[in-house]
């Protein structure tokens, strides 16, 4: 869509409808004190030719996972990208479309996210997906929301072994009302939600335990334990994954407990980006569904008896329930789930698994060549998948600014979440971290220390 | 489209059966004709309360969610469960098979404000 300014004619025109000589006086209203008084100090225009050498230069100022070898995970994973995902994508059937607001004229769009929702399904083991959310983190408050309409109750249980900025989101979206937050301990050595706290601090009428699986330390938590915890009191449990890859490999939620499966599963066929736009999934069970935020995709037969798509339960969206509808997110992220499913059906269940099993390898792998380097310890006695912690015996920020010298990113000091954890070391592997890259991280850190 | 005289109805479109203290609450027929098929209803649980004018439940049809609101305020002294799992009964028989809820009457004062079919009617028509 082209950029078109207001012409003077047009600005005139709308000054007399609004009853205004000048665009200053339609500004009247606001303080003097707010308003500028001078231009915009602003530089000269460029042409096509200077703006695209100019944002060039910007962006060769940034540090990226494509110039440096990398190491960082928590909650965002670098993974390859099959060619087919942009070249599939970028097809403006699916590139142009915005969420269908006259959805059954979209037969592909409906299609690819009803695949999705499958997908998510299979890897969840829950009955039923939504058509997705914005990311990882809103996916979750979404789930606790969903979570005390259920029960009916106001006191939540956040593993303070759950992802902290997923636990801040949760934090925002009860912000004004009167429920209990409550933030249960990780076992200082295991690295994994401490039991007798869940048990301790449950009450009597838990709305809900949110865990993370495998949890922000990497560790796996032991969920059918805590799934019989809080089931024991009537509460719901919520399983966070924020690394999909991982349910190549492990027991899928809904086998372990899990009420509500939710979490980030960008790691899919979407890039890193900075942050955005990432992918939240949400999945649950099928006696849950009318509570469940967002929209479905069903699958149906037309008049004519063909296999069909359709939009289901957008009668409980914002834009038909107004206030009372089940999320004020009314959308989904309907490309980045496009390029999931593109991804996932190109490595189908087999090439999901070998996924799964090359990531756990690296890491474990990883985690050989960084013990054997004198003054690293393990942060954590857990198992973990594709990350986990180390001790360096030394602030982890003077250790990762060394490394960063050697285009290496090692890691996520845990001291930026965790206050008493100064020396740990979060890091991560995948199957873009080749052999050569983990000896020379090893090698540079051994030297760093 | 029908409604029964010995019925009083709400501008939200619930009708009333009243027999002593207990007051029998449904949807009426330009309701259900309005909403389409059913697909999906949640009632209130037995012993709990309602206050005119709040909402007590849920009616979803394929075109829209709409809460019921209640007629009057009482207690819920019985629950129609089984248009729960049959929901299709609202449009079937909305005045029979289909009430919803029965309220033991806490404020009679407020009988006054239902309205009669001849009204009720003719709120509708000035809605079109």
């Amino acid at each position: 869509m082209p950029y078109i300014p207001h012409t003077e004619k047009d600005i005139a025109k709308i000054l007399k409808a609004a009853g205004a000589q000048t665009v200053d006086d339609l500004l009247g209203g606001l303080p003097s004190s707010l308003r500028l008084k001078r231009p915009l100090d602003l530089p000269k225009g460029l042409s096509e030719q200077e703006l695209k050498k100019t944002l060039r230069d910007i962006a060769a100022g940034n540090s990226t996972v494509s110039g440096y070898s990398s190491f960082l995970g928590a909650g965002a994973y670098n993974h390859y990208i099959p060619a087919a995902v942009d070249s599939l994508i970028s097809r403006s059937e699916f590139y142009t479309a915005y969420t269908p607001y006259q959805p059954e004229i979209s037969q592909g769009t409906l299609q690819a996210i009803f695949e999705y929702q499958t997908f998510v399904c299979q890897l969840t083991g829950m009955d039923v997906s939504n058509a997705s959310l914005y990311d990882g983190a809103t996916a979750v408050a979404e789930a606790v929301l969903m979570a005390r309409r259920l029960t009916g109750r106001h006191r939540i249980l956040l593993s303070s072994a759950l992802h902290p900025e997923y636990r801040e989101t949760v934090e925002t979206y009860l912000k004004g009302t009167a429920d209990h937050l409550t933030e249960v301990a990780y076992c200082a050595e295991a690295g994994t939600t401490l039991l007798e706290a869940v048990e301790s601090m449950a009450g009597d009428e838990p709305a809900c335990l949110v865990i993370q699986h495998p949890n922000f330390f990497g560790c796996l938590e032991d969920v059918e334990k805590l799934a019989s915890i809080i089931h024991a009191k009537k509460g719901l449990l919520i399983v966070v994954t924020n690394e999909a890859v991982s349910l190549g490999m492990l027991k899928p939620p809904g086998a372990l407990g899990a009420d509500i499966s939710v979490g980030e599963i960008r790691s899919f066929g979407n890039a890193l980006s900075y942050g955005g736009p990432y992918l939240g999934f949400l999945s649950t069970k099928t006696e849950f569904i009318r509570q469940m935020p967002g929209r479905i995709i069903g699958q149906t037969l037309d008049k004519h008896g063909n296999r069909a798509f359709c939009l289901t339960f957008a009668t409980r969206e914002q834009h038909i329930r107004r206030e009372k509808a089940t999320s004020n997110i009314c959308t989904n992220h309907g490309l980045c789930a496009l390029a999931a499913s593109i991804h996932m059906a190109c490595l189908g269940q087999t090439g999901l698994k070998r996924l799964a099993g090359v990531n756990l390898s690296k890491a474990e792998y990883l985690k050989k060549k960084l013990l054997s380097i004198k003054g690293v310890r393990p942060g954590f006695t857990s198992p973990t998948f594709n990350e986990f912690t180390v001790r360096l015996g030394k602030d982890s920020d003077t250790v990762l600014r060394a490394l960063l010298e050697k285009k290496i990113f090692g890691g996520v000091a845990l001291n930026r979440f965790y206050k008493p954890l100064g020396d740990y070391l979060l890091v991560a592997a995948t199957e873009m971290n080749s052999k050569e890259d983990i000896d020379l991280f090893a090698s540079e850190l051994s030297k760093a220390l | 489209m029908e409604f029964p005289k010995d019925l009083k109805y709400t501008k939200e479109h619930e009708w009333v059966k009243v027999e002593g203290n207990v007051a029998t609450v449904g949807i009426t027929d330009y309701a259900q004709d309005s909403l389409g098929d059913v697909v999906y209803v949640e009632l209130p649980t037995e012993g709990g309360s309602v206050t005119k004018s709040e909402p007590f439940g849920v009616v979803e049809s394929v075109k829209a969610v709409s809460d019921l609101y209640a007629p009057l305020s009482g207690n819920v002294a019985e629950v129609n469960d089984a248009i729960v799992d049959s929901p299709e009964a609202i449009n079937d028989d909305p005045y029979g098979d289909a009430w919803m809820i029965k309220i033991e009457i806490g404020s009679p004062d407020e009988l006054a404000d239902l309205l009669s079919a001849d009204e009720y009617q003719k709120f509708i028509e000035e809605e079109k």
